[in-house]
């Protein structure tokens, strides 16, 4: 019988503390991200697929064909051509292919890249209808488009 | 005035108004609420503040096609969504929503709600049998096994109410009931009938929310274990008026108790009382059902029995001799 009196007590009294907690976060703050009108800003160690870094003044790519990164690479998924330099010193860039459906994004290409010419990209918003657009992913052109959108 | 047709039309057309109205957006606020709850905002797209989400979920329900799976029971099977709206509605017949405002007078309107609202019982099991669906059978075992178990505690605290105002009618009760909250029948101050009273009150708001089959008492549409219970086999506009029947009972659940135990349409200072008063205490009283439901996880089919017999019943059968002793010295 006292088990009794003491379900109904200490029952009753969680059933309260519930209440409590849900009354409680009913008038704090909402933390959903309203997604396509609030876009999230992502960490800086964020990891998207990898982008080629451009030249502080000319917007060029910083790379000098050195060919580190494709060997670096675990996957085989990067795919360069350069050509030699028209004022004779070193070589320039002509093609950039990285194949991101084979991409495991483990940052090699990065770490042994000793120009910093490589970076990894804060993009999240990786959609398309056609394959293609990932098997053959043109850097140097996404970095045209960048230099594009800053002028 | 009484016999004339027009009031009967207003009240009609009113009462209707009023019951659809209710059951569409009380399925937008119970989502706002559940969203606020979980800290999301809920319904937001469709319309100011997802206002529009009602009309839109109801577009999409009559524009579905009406299913009716082969070995069903084709009349019951068919009628049962009706069965399920149609009392609920009825019963906004004999509640007094102000001093003026009642469509009619019934002597017996206590015992006729809850007539009516066994009327709505019987929709669900004979929805569940008619479907020929062994899940539906299922809930439609649990749901009257349950609304068996929590009738008989809410009809014995309504005889205390009963007891102390002398009558069944629901006017009756509220106008005993006028002129402060220290006259409602919760916190009645006179005979010390308070010291009973408001445990009378719990009881019956419980049971109205197992009367309903509302969390944290719906076996009877257990989603994890029944799909989606004696709703199962309906589609389109046949769910949709079990949906609306089931918010409607809320609606009336809440009118209950607000007449029974919270003074109708009186104000609790005394003073302005009026239909507004009525209201707030309704839709205070479903939030209150909105709460819980999102704030408590479904209990066990022999819980929930166990909490109204060897609970409730037994509380309910003390409150009622300790009301009437108290009646009888005083």
């Amino acid at each position: 019988m006292n088990q009794y009196w003491t379900d109904i007590i200490h029952g009753g009294k969680s059933l309260l503390t519930g209440l409590a907690i849900t009354a409680r976060e009913f008038f704090s703050p909402v933390v959903t991200e309203q997604y396509p009108y609030e876009v999230p800003t992502m960490t800086p160690l964020f990891r998207g697929h990898t982008e080629l870094i451009g030249n502080e003044e000319t917007g060029l790519p910083n790379c000098v064909v050195c060919g580190a990164c494709p060997r670096a690479c675990p996957s085989n998924c990067i795919t360069l051509e350069g050509k030699k330099a028209e004022n004779g010193k070193g070589r320039v860039l002509t093609r950039y292919i990285l194949d991101f459906s084979k991409c495991s994004l483990c940052g090699l290409c990065v770490e042994s890249c000793k120009f910093n010419a490589l970076r990894f990209s804060k993009d999240y918003n990786l959609v398309s209808f056609n394959k293609d657009d990932f098997v053959y992913m043109d850097l140097i052109k996404r970095l045209e488009d960048q230099n594009r959108c800053k002028k | 005035m009484e016999t004339s047709i027009w009031r009967a039309l207003l009240y009609l057309v009113g009462v209707m108004v009023f019951a659809g109205l209710n059951a569409a957006y009380l399925g937008w606020c119970e989502r706002k609420g559940a969203g606020r709850i979980q800290r999301r905002i809920g319904p937001c797209e469709v319309g100011y503040a997802g206002l529009l989400q009602p009309i839109a979920d109801g577009v999409k329900l009559l524009s579905k096609q009406l299913l009716v799976p082969r070995g069903v029971d084709h009349i019951i099977f068919r009628t049962t969504p009706v069965m399920a709206m149609i009392p609920a509605m009825t019963s906004m017949v004999a509640i007094p929503f102000s001093a003026n405002i009642q469509a009619r007078a019934v002597e017996l309107s206590v015992l006729l709600l809850f007539a009516l609202a066994s009327i709505g019982m019987m929709a669900i099991l004979l929805g569940g049998w008619a479907s020929g669906n062994k899940y539906a059978i299922i809930s439609s075992a649990r749901a009257v096994s349950q609304n068996l178990a929590y009738e008989i505690p809410m009809l014995v605290t309504v005889i205390t109410v009963v007891l102390l105002t002398g009558s069944l009618e629901l006017k009756e009760i509220a106008l005993k009931q006028q002129g402060g909250f220290w006259h409602w029948n919760v916190f009645r101050l006179e005979n010390g009938h308070f010291l009973t009273m408001w445990i009378s009150f719990i009881i019956f708001f419980i049971c109205s929310v197992a009367e309903t089959n509302r969390a944290p008492f719906d076996m009877a549409e257990a989603e994890s274990e029944l799909v989606a219970g004696y709703m199962t086999e309906y589609s389109s506009m046949g769910f949709g008026l079990f949906m609306m029947g089931e918010y409607l009972n809320i609606v009336v659940g809440a009118c209950l108790t607000t007449t029974l135990f919270l003074g109708g349409w009186d104000c609790p200072f005394g003073l302005t009382p009026g239909v507004w008063w009525f209201l707030l205490k309704i839709y205070i009283l479903i939030f209150t059902f909105i709460w819980i439901r999102w704030t408590y996880p479904r209990t066990q089919i022999y819980r929930l029995l166990n909490l109204s017999w060897k609970i409730l019943i037994p509380f309910s059968f003390a409150n009622l001799l300790i009301t009437a002793a108290l009646i009888k010295v005083f």
